[in-house]
């Protein structure tokens, strides 16, 4: 057993101060190292935010906090969990430590730029906190900063707005820099078709990345322009058009869910069949489905709006092409499932998170399909079905995505074992607290009960409660995980190079990797899940 | 990679297309004298869509480059287009 903290292989600090090695660091390991451990720390904030609002709403009637203050925990939980959790999430980390491994590079493309990345990401989630400190009170819109209420409000939104921005800016680099990685890095011989497919699933996002992004810049500069100087974009008093919004920032926030959702699909392809011990199945069917997924992703943004005042062709098209999506989603889980079948499954934490994942993404994507539909939407929209759904999709789909990959790559990274059978103990009990959460909230929102408000009816306390006592049995699960990965990182026995009979390119060098990642770049001669 | 990565395009080819980009911007101003109606918007977008494939094919060189960031130009064309389609699907049809 170790009983010091890593130092070998990219760990090594070349006689650097620890802190200057590390914030001057261009390795891509060390970078997807600092993003890590930075989410981390928002995600733990964005889920005492979570507890807190759970805890208000265990009784009907004001128990813990005043209404306004309300407001601004389900915003500032909201904006913490999509822009500095769920969004760089997947990629930044596991992109960032796998990509290169993956494809046989030394590095990506442009090193530096990634290391500025991370930066505008720090800068844009400070920014982000300090609105809770500075000014009149956090924002209190909502993480969607709806128009005409976001230019009203006389709370910190500008400064939310802002730091939204420049998380915008952190995401259309680093898209930009995988893709630049996966056009001109592949090792020799690994052709686009021999590319492992968490590789694909992070083209397809680094392409919204790069053409999304862009669009929520805009929008959110436009509304403080409006706030500042008075401009009528959205605001009807002023001849804007409040719709006008809803579409813009729709836009990119749709796409923004497959940013969110497709590298947790790419983590789930690489676990499948290293733990099935079979040949991926419809491995070109899984990497244009990806594709499929980013390119139709961007046409589905009014189905956010189909209660607006949107038009009734509008609200047709956006709703047929909603249910376009769910084709390539469900390919990829026939052919997950596929894989599986007849493979010799080995039920390790990595591939018990990854099937957390399919069953949660199911229900996720299943009630999807509810609020796609125009007449039952009109019924759930703004209800707790929604935030029951959402979160099945972005916690229980990529949520668990993330968690699969750190159980998968952990040995990789750290040279270290964690506790695999704590690990699957801490596994049952997120999953058991997972469900009691959010499953309530579906069925109190079919109820009626209406989401952002800190009180509701006596008829809705039972469902209330019980997901309350989930979110305690959650986040016990929660840090069940993180005491087991910890002590893994402390005393966790050495990990071999290729501990789970990986085929891809991450498994065949050292644990952790050197700097360089390869002692000679290698040469690929057939596909990544060639299992015999 | 097999890009043309030393090509180097003539000096006149440039002149060309330097006093293409000028008439047409004297075209957008002559343009503007008249009413075009419904029409005026189309036709200053026309005619800056002609100038832009122009400086991307030949200032930018995308003509002399690989294919496939042809293609990639032309998929981001193909999203953004779509935006504004989508989008005003909503306002013109609206009561
Ligand atoms: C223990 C964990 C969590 C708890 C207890 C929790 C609880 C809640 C609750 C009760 C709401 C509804 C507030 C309302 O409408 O009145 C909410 C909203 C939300 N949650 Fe969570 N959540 C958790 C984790 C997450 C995660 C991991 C994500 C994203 C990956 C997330 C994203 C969101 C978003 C985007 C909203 C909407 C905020 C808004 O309405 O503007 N949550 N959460």
């Amino acid at each position: 057993m170790n009983h010091s903290i890593p130092s070998g292989g990219f760990f090594d600090n070349e006689g650097k101060p620890a802190w200057l090695a590390w914030l001057t660091t261009t390795d891509h390991k060390r970078i997807g190292l600092l993003y890590f451990y930075s989410l981390t720390v928002f995600f733990l904030v964005g889920v005492i935010l979570g507890l807190l609002m759970r805890l208000e709403l265990i009784n009907p009637g004001k128990d813990l906090v005043e209404a306004q203050t309300y407001n601004g925990l389900f915003t500032l939980h909201g904006v913490i969990m999509i822009f500095l959790f769920v969004i760089p999430g997947v990629p930044a980390v596991f992109g960032n430590i796998a990509l290169p491994l993956l494809l046989g590079a030394r590095d990506v493309a442009f090193p530096k730029l990634n290391l500025l990345s991370w930066y505008l990401y720090i800068g844009g989630a400070i920014l982000a906190l300090s609105t809770l400190l500075v000014g009149d009170g956090p924002p209190d819109t909502g993480w969607t900063f709806y128009a005409p209420y976001s230019v009203k409000t006389g709370t910190n939104v500008s400064m939310a707005v802002l730091a939204a921005f420049i998380l915008g800016f952190s995401s259309i680099l680093t898209g930009l820099n995988f893709l630049t990685t996966i056009h001109r890095m592949r090792c020799p011989g690994m052709s686009w078709f021999k590319m492992p497919l968490f590789a694909w699933a992070l083209y397809a996002t680094s392409w919204i990345q790069l053409l999304a992004t862009p669009v929520v810049g805009i929008t959110l500069l436009m509304i403080v322009v409006e706030r500042w100087l008075g401009i009528g974009l959205f605001d009807p008093a002023l001849g804007g058009d409040p719709v006008l919004y809803q579409h813009l920032f729709w836009i990119y926030s749709h796409p923004a869910v497959y940013i969110m959702i497709l590298p947790g699909m790419g983590v789930i392809s690489e676990i499948m069949p290293t733990f099935s011990r079979r040949r991926i199945f419809g491995y070109k069917a899984i990497a244009y489905s990806s594709l499929a997924i980013a390119f139709i992703g961007y046409f589905v943004w009014g189905h956010h709006m189909f209660t607006s005042g949107m038009s009734g062709p509008a609200r047709i098209i956006f709703s047929i092409l909603t249910f376009l999506v769910a084709i390539p989603s469900a390919i990829k889980v026939f052919n997950w499932l596929a894989t599986m079948y007849g493979g010799s499954i080995d039920m390790k934490p990595p591939m018990l998170y990854a099937l957390g994942f399919i069953f949660l993404f199911l229900i996720g994507g299943l009630t999807g399909l509810v609020n796609g539909a125009l007449a039952t939407d009109v019924h759930i929209h703004d209800t707790y079905f929604v935030v029951g759904h959402f979160h099945y999709v972005m916690f229980g789909g990529t949520g668990f995505a993330f968690f699969a990959a750190l159980h998968y790559w952990f040995p990789k990274i750290y040279g270290r074992m964690y506790d695999v059978k704590a690990a699957t103990r801490a596994f049952w009990v997120l999953f058991t607290g997972f469900n009691v959460l959010y499953f309530p909230m579906l069925v109190v929102g079919m109820m009626g009960m209406p989401r952002r408000y800190y009180d509701y009816l006596p008829q809705f306390h039972l469902p209330n409660l019980i997901s309350t006592v989930g979110s305690w049995i959650t986040v016990a699960g929660l840090i069940y995980m993180i005491v087991v990965l910890v002590k893994g990182y402390r005393k966790g026995a050495t990990a071999s190079a290729n501990p789970w009979d990986g085929l891809t390119l991450d498994w065949q060098t050292d644990s952790p990797p050197s700097k360089e990642n390869f002692d000679t770049i290698p040469t690929v001669t057939e596909g990544p899940y060639e299992y015999k | 990679m097999e890009n043309h990565k030393h090509h180097i395009v003539e000096y006149l080819t440039n002149l060309y297309v330097w006093v293409g980009l000028a008439v047409l911007t004297i075209v957008t101003i002559w343009v503007s004298e008249f009413d075009l109606k419904m029409l005026t918007v189309a036709v200053a977008l026309g005619v800056a869509t002609v100038k832009a494939v122009l400086v991307l094919m030949y200032f930018m060189h995308l003509k002399f480059d690989s294919k496939i960031l042809t293609v990639m130009v032309i998929v981001t064309l193909i999203v953004f287009l779509s935006m504004i389609v989508f989008t005003f699907f909503d306002y013109t049809f609206r009561a």
